[in-house]
């Protein structure tokens, strides 16, 4: 089947890609979302703007929408984009990378639906623990990207996802309830490389702010 | 052995209607094997001690073609422990002679509970995960009681077989109908 990838640079979105590859789907397109609200309920990532390079390396078309970011409109935004993926590279159905937001798994749900589109959640309720070691065993290199909970500080920015990081995290669910996979905004992410890439991406500059348990790094790639 | 019947016509949506319910069962320590419907063989409904069948996705109607139905006839005759959710409650009516209505839900739903169901007590009420277009009104198949009602018949149970039905997703919101399922009955 010809489907379109939301797709946000991160390991959820990537992973649901491959998986959908692996099941002899095409990835026709990549869909992004730049939102202009970093508390937006539905698109969040920091290093947002280098998806461009990331699909140069999968060789994938990417369609950009700008986003407010402002409730129940970007969804509004959303669907434009949808519907721009599904008039121009004739795609039957979405895949996301949602493992656990009702909030967002059942408004793209309701998009598809008015679409006339399948909707593919491959990491549906999937075990966050298990989602990570199926990244590492995948051979995707992964960063994290932005931090947003107590503990989390700006040590965490430009970790690699690796086993050593699932044993901090499994630590940190324990002691502090903080989903491993970062399901609840804990942490955001960003692929360097994996199996749909041509080749490893280069970080050529960074910029981190934040403060206390919030801080973010946004990466410029190529 | 806990017997999973996959309704789901992509392998792909397997990772997003079968798998939770592994994920659970695995979690309770019980021994499962995953059919998909299409290649179900008698031997592997006999082996089974309950049985539980999975939705699919909005789109994926391809379970209710005759012949497809024709495979679920087993419901029939097995004598231990069913349940259908979303599509497999559909299948469940559907080898009853219910009929199918379109009716759609997406989304988190408040309903209520008029009598007790696979753990959840008399009255109370649950919000639950909606993800389906079609709907039989079990109200009219006089084998089975509708014990949750939003729209269409939300929750079901046969009035002497231990055949059970959710049109909501379990896997998502409220684990522990699926739990009660494998522990109890």
């Amino acid at each position: 089947m010809k489907l379109g990838l939301l797709f946000s640079g991160g390991k959820d979105s990537t992973y649901a890609a491959y998986l959908a590859k692996k099941k002899k789907h095409k990835i026709n397109c990549l869909i992004s979302i730049h939102s202009e609200n970093k508390d937006s309920y539905m698109f969040h990532t920091p290093s947002i703007k280098q998806t461009k390079v990331q699909s140069n390396v999968m060789d994938i078309p990417l369609i950009i929408i700008k986003t407010k970011g402002i409730k129940e409109i970007e969804l509004k935004d959303l669907e434009k984009a949808i519907k721009i993926a599904k008039e121009k590279y004739k795609i039957q159905g979405i895949v996301t990378g949602a493992v656990a937001s009702v909030y967002q798994a059942a408004r793209i749900q309701k998009i598809c639906d008015k679409l006339e589109l399948e909707c593919f959640n491959p990491l549906w309720q999937k075990d966050q623990i298990e989602l990570l070691e199926e990244l590492i065993k995948a051979k995707f290199n992964i960063i994290i990207t932005g931090v947003a909970a107590y503990p989390l500080n700006e040590k965490w920015l430009g970790r690699k996802i690796d086993t050593n990081f699932i044993k901090d995290v499994k630590n940190l669910k324990e002691k502090y309830k903080i989903n491993p996979a970062g399901e609840g905004g804990e942490f955001e992410s960003f692929v360097i490389n994996c199996p749909l890439f041509k080749r490893k991406l280069k970080i050529i500059d960074k910029k981190i702010t934040g403060e206390k348990n919030n801080w973010k790094m946004d990466l410029k790639v190529e | 052995m806990i017997l999973i019947i996959s309704t789901c016509n992509e392998k792909l949506h397997e990772l997003e209607f079968v798998k939770p319910i592994e994920n659970i069962i695995k979690n309770n320590k019980l021994k499962y094997k995953s059919v998909n419907y299409k290649k179900l063989l008698k031997n592997e409904i006999d082996k089974a001690d309950k049985i539980i069948i999975t939705g699919t996705s909005l789109k994926d109607n391809d379970f209710i073609y005759k012949n497809n139905i024709k495979k679920f006839e087993f419901i029939k005759y097995f004598n231990k422990p069913i349940l259908g959710i979303c599509a497999g409650m559909h299948l469940i009516g559907l080898v009853y002679q219910g009929k199918l209505e379109n009716i759609k839900q997406i989304g988190p739903i408040d309903i209520e509970f008029t009598d007790n169901f696979l753990g959840i007590e008399k009255n109370s009420k649950h919000q639950v995960y909606s993800l389906h277009g079609l709907c039989i009104d079990f109200t009219k198949i006089n084998v089975f009681n509708v014990l949750s009602y939003v729209s269409c018949p939300q929750a079901i149970k046969h009035n002497s077989k231990e055949i059970y039905g959710v049109l909501f997703h379990p896997e998502v919101k409220n684990k522990k109908i699926i739990e009660y399922f494998l522990k109890f009955l």
